[in-house]
């Protein structure tokens, strides 16, 4: 008990006084706090060094901890992640950033052949405690190559850890957490959601983070422990799966169309807490699942599937997709393609006339 | 005074027809293989450029060829490493060990005791050399085909015999296809089997030592036809940005299954070449010439070692045998290359060197030759006896589950019980 609360005191010590932050802020926060306390952790990545990142994630950085401890790379993907492979087996806690997740491609067989394999083809004696930031999704007019969520193609390789945060105070803490795995991390950060919440209606103005109610992050060290999901809104009536962007969007639909919706924000997807939702589909008897990546073969259909064996005895509807359609992501159509409130709330609309 | 030009429109038209170029090997089964008009420089003639001389000032090694033994196996030129007696014959029984441990492990697939085999046969130097120069400490990062180098650390051959038979005593627990050894202790990375991602990480890992002011080194093996994956441009790209401390071996033994080396672009420039443009100094060296292989690879090293950075090393050599058990070269290339081939076979001519130097003769090494098979057989018996991959232990199947992540997560708990284990 008195070790309890003296963890706990420690804990709020390391964390420190709580701001205001924006999610660029609280990563780069993250980052700082890491490269302060171990110096086997080190940064790079394309315009990650004395320019600070095309999103600013890495700002200040270089001046701060030293040109060896913030870097550029190369443009090559392979080489980038390749590379920290090697430095994480060296013993190194290497932070890489792929400037969009649509660039992650040329290192893919990087992740998906190696440093999700390495631990178990090893038996142990070798393992990849690498952590790889990369920017995803739409809603800022990016094109096919700057809004795409590819997180399904890592979801589906053993031995790799997929995060996804929603807000800056996960951002920081799952950061931290990824960093301190010893296991491969992939986190996608929701570039929507950078400078502040997006509720997915493209016309209103953007409130900032910092104008955000109880929006604080410690400027210390915390950890979002990985594999932990979070209830985004406490409801009755449904329940709705999301991540990253669609928290957001899932909420405000929900409140659009006047159902008491349970926004479960699942965090990470791998490691994935099926018991916050199984707890909650259970209790609701619906489900909706809402994601920005294109439908076939997304983690909402490993999602459908997990609730159907989990909670099938409870549900009073069928399990409903809202996503990106299965198309490229179109320029001038992006909110045509975007699964916004007008479809999430249709979807909820549909779920609780059955 | 000259015409006014015609329109860009005609004069851009082509009036001829393109054709597509399909590279071929110059001999197919079937026609003898004739390498006379191969360019091989005298052993002793390539000269020796001090360490720290500047990639741009010894371009001309990317296209010749160091060589030390000659015809008659004297050991020429500035590039003779000059090892004492000992160390040549511990360089010639790592060979000779390597080959008997193939040579058994190839039959023991075909007697059905595992599933796959790869031999190193002809290209025995390259590891075996290497071996001798790098410590423990430095950081291999090799192909399936350098299982000399754990050889050459004394790496218990019956361990690497649980491996293949993938048997209850496995280090890898079954996991790994045979020949995809790991040993950290060793300094030997858990090889992938998918061809040229080692290349990027030992550039990684050779950068971590740099960061942390550590003093060891990396080196990776990497096979003809894989540099042209785009793993080695990106290793060279980042070897050279950050002046990495590491030896980029490519070993050209012509063959990468039935693809000749001009499938990967070797038939007009050398593979040492490619190190030019990254500019990087590159090394191009007789790598059936044991000497040749050890000397370059100290340079490297020295060069490493020093904060030079990288060097890229091009071993060109043979491969005597098939890619791998699965494979039949005599489908694609004449039956006698191998034989035919100029420059030699490695154990052969570091034999020949002994020999001439008054220290070793025919008898001493067919003995020795005996001792080795024995070895091998003694270590086969025991390994057998932890079980074969058909018969007798095997890893518990349990252990599939481990190691996917550091801890189990409910997905793999459940799925094993699925198993009803």
């Amino acid at each position: 008990m008195n070790a309890q609360i003296e963890k706990t005191a420690a804990a709020a010590d390391e964390a420190g006084k709580s701001i205001p932050m924006n999610m660029i802020q609280s990563i780069n926060s993250g980052l700082d706090v890491m490269l302060g306390r171990d110096p086997n952790c080190l940064i790079f990545g394309e315009d990650v060094g004395y320019f600070g990142g095309v999103f600013r994630a890495t700002e200040g950085l270089q001046k701060k901890h030293g040109l060896n401890r913030c870097f550029d790379a190369p443009i090559n993907e392979c080489g980038i992640i390749g590379s920290a492979i090697g430095m994480a087996a060296y013993g190194l806690r290497p932070i890489v950033e792929i400037q969009f997740a649509d660039y992650i491609y040329p290192g893919y067989d990087q992740i998906v052949s190696e440093a999700a394999r390495i631990r178990y083809r090893s038996a142990g004696d070798f393992t990849v405690p690498m952590t790889i930031r990369t920017p995803y999704g739409g809603g800022i007019f990016g094109g096919q190559t700057h809004s795409q969520s590819p997180e399904a193609l890592f979801t589906h390789i053993a031995g790799m850890k997929t995060v996804i945060p929603s807000n800056p105070y996960d951002a920081k803490g799952l950061l931290i957490a990824a960093i301190e795995s010893d296991d491969p991390v992939v986190i996608f950060e929701p570039k929507r959601l950078y400078n502040g919440p997006f509720d997915g209606y493209p016309d209103k103005p953007v409130t900032p983070w910092q104008k955000v109610e109880g929006n604080l992050v410690p400027e210390g060290y915390y950890t979002v422990p990985l594999g932990k999901a979070r209830i985004a809104r406490e409801g009755a009536d449904c329940t709705i799966l999301a991540y990253g962007t669609m928290v957001h969007v899932a909420i405000a639909s929900a409140e659009a169309v006047g159902v008491d919706a349970e926004v479960v924000d699942l965090r990470s997807l791998a490691p994935l807490d099926i018991e916050t939702i199984e707890a909650s589909v259970k209790k609701t008897g619906r489900c909706v699942i809402v994601h920005e990546a294109t439908r076939t073969s997304g983690f909402g259909a490993e999602l459908s599937a997990l609730v159907q064996e989990h909670c099938f005895y409870h549900l009073e509807a069928p399990i409903e997709r809202v996503t990106g359609w299965d198309t490229p992501y179109p320029h001038a159509f992006e909110w045509e393609y975007f699964p916004g409130p007008k479809r999430v709330g249709a979807a909820l609309k549909r779920v609780m006339e059955d | 005074m000259a015409s006014p030009r015609t329109a860009p429109d005609a004069t851009l038209k082509n009036s001829r027809s393109l054709s597509l170029r399909i590279p071929e090997p110059r001999f197919r089964p079937g026609e003898t293989a004739d390498f006379s008009s191969m360019e091989i420089p005298e052993a002793g003639e390539t000269p020796r450029p001090a360490v720290d001389t500047a990639a741009k000032d010894m371009r001309e090694l990317a296209y010749g060829l160091i060589r030390v033994l000659g015809k008659d196996g004297r050991a020429v030129g500035p590039w003779d490493p000059k090892l004492d007696v000992t160390t040549l014959k511990r360089g010639l029984r790592n060979m000779m060990l390597t080959r008997a441990y193939d040579d058994r492990m190839y039959r023991a697939q075909r007697q059905g005791k595992t599933s796959f085999y790869m031999k190193s046969t002809g290209e025995e130097a390259v590891a075996a050399a290497a071996a001798m120069v790098l410590t423990r400490e430095d950081m291999c990062f090799p192909t399936y085909r350098q299982q000399g180098l754990l050889i050459a650390r004394d790496y218990p051959l019956v361990e690497m015999m649980n491996q293949v038979y993938s048997n209850g005593k496995d280090p890898m627990k079954g996991r790994q296809l045979p020949v995809m050894y790991s040993s950290k202790k060793d300094g030997f990375f858990t090889i992938s089997g998918n061809l040229g991602t080692q290349l990027p990480q030992a550039v990684g890992w050779a950068m971590a030592s740099a960061y942390k002011g550590d003093d060891k080194i990396a080196a990776a093996w990497i096979g003809d036809g894989s540099t042209a994956e785009g793993d080695f441009h990106a290793a060279m790209t980042f070897a050279s940005v950050y002046r990495a401390p590491v030896i980029i071996n490519i070993v050209n033994n012509q063959w990468a299954i039935s693809s000749f080396h001009g499938m990967a672009g070797g038939e007009g420039a050398t593979f040492a070449a490619r190190g030019v443009g990254f500019n990087l100094p590159a090394l191009r060296v007789d790598g059936n010439d044991f000497l040749a292989v050890h000397a370059a690879t100290e340079w490297a090293a020295e060069r490493a070692r020093s904060n030079l950075g990288a060097t890229v090393i091009e071993h060109y050599t043979y491969r005597a045998e098939g890619h791998s058990t699965s494979d039949d070269p005599s489908r694609y290339r004449p039956t006698d290359e191998g034989k035919l081939w100029p420059l030699g076979d490695p154990v052969e001519r570091l034999k020949q060197h002994l020999i001439q130097l008054g220290e070793w003769s025919e008898e001493q090494q067919q003995s020795l030759h005996a001792d080795l098979v024995e070895q091998v057989r003694a270590a086969g018996r025991e390994a057998e006896a932890n079980g074969t991959l058909h018969a007798g232990d095997r890893p518990s199947v349990k252990t599939m589950f481990e190691d996917v992540y550091e801890d189990m997560d409910w997905r793999l708990i459940k799925q094993r019980q699925e198993l009803g284990i």
